[in-house]
């Protein structure tokens, strides 16, 4: 929620929101939750595999495939997952539960919380038309409180934010 | 002037910082939040925030791993 005696230093930050996976949900959703606690105007463009972040039942998957930087904490030290590890049939879905359960013991809020509370703080939400019509999901499947919209829109919002990312 | 705690201790980024917000904003001006976390970005992330939403900071302490913070709504 805006704060009106701050109406005169409003900032505001557009994100531009690719990626749907559990890892990537995360920095768009915490950036655009803290900026806007920080009184920051917000507007988050979801895209391509971003969509699917703004459907009601979300069901985010994690890969540790190709992606060779990825080390797990175990029993004091760090375990990479091999790409060859990766691939074998139940190691992807292990490695979602993994993570999610780590989450939750570091107290990392999960997507859902964050998403809720974007929600909450008048986050504009805009889902990509186009993105919505080529992989064929429905109005909908969507979340509340959100719009649809297409480039012009973004655009429109990201030329007088103070910050623009694509995530 | 009234005085709300926040224990925010066990949460980790950006949860302490949403939190605080929430309740200060059921806080009237003058009005106190006194917040414990355990996240140690917590100091660092406190101080922006109150810089860039003009609360003020009125102090910034830790004990073992313990954070404390008080915040006066403005």
């Amino acid at each position: 929620m805006l704060d009106t005696n701050n109406l005169d230093n409003a900032k505001s930050m557009s994100i531009i929101v690719t990626k749907g996976s559990l890892d990537w949900a995360y920095p768009p959703f915490i950036l655009a939750t803290t900026a806007a606690a920080m009184d920051v105007e917000v507007t988050m463009f979801f895209t391509f595999y971003g969509l699917p972040l703004l459907k009601k039942e979300l069901n985010m998957k994690f890969t540790p495939l190709g992606n060779p930087a990825m080390e797990m904490p175990m029993m004091g030290g760090h375990m990479a997952m091999p790409n060859l590890l990766s691939v074998m049939p139940g190691v992807g879905g292990m490695a979602g539960k993994m993570m999610k359960n780590l989450m939750a013991k570091k107290g990392v809020a999960s997507i859902e919380d964050l998403r809720e509370a974007a929600v909450e703080s008048d986050v504009r939400m805009i889902a990509c038309q186009m993105t919505l019509d080529l992989f064929e999901y429905s109005r909908d499947d969507m979340i509340d409180g959100i719009e649809l919209g297409g480039a012009a829109t973004y655009i429109e919002g990201a030329l007088k934010s103070d910050i623009n990312l694509f995530i | 002037m009234a005085t709300a705690t926040l224990n925010a201790e066990g949460l980790n980024c950006p949860l302490p910082i949403l939190k605080a917000k929430k309740m200060l904003k059921t806080l009237n001006a003058g009005d106190i939040l006194e917040i414990s976390a355990t996240d140690p970005g917590s100091a660092a992330d406190f101080a922006a925030f109150c810089n860039q939403t003009g609360n003020e900071l009125l102090s910034s302490s830790s004990e073992g791993d313990i954070y404390k913070f008080e915040i006066k709504r403005t």
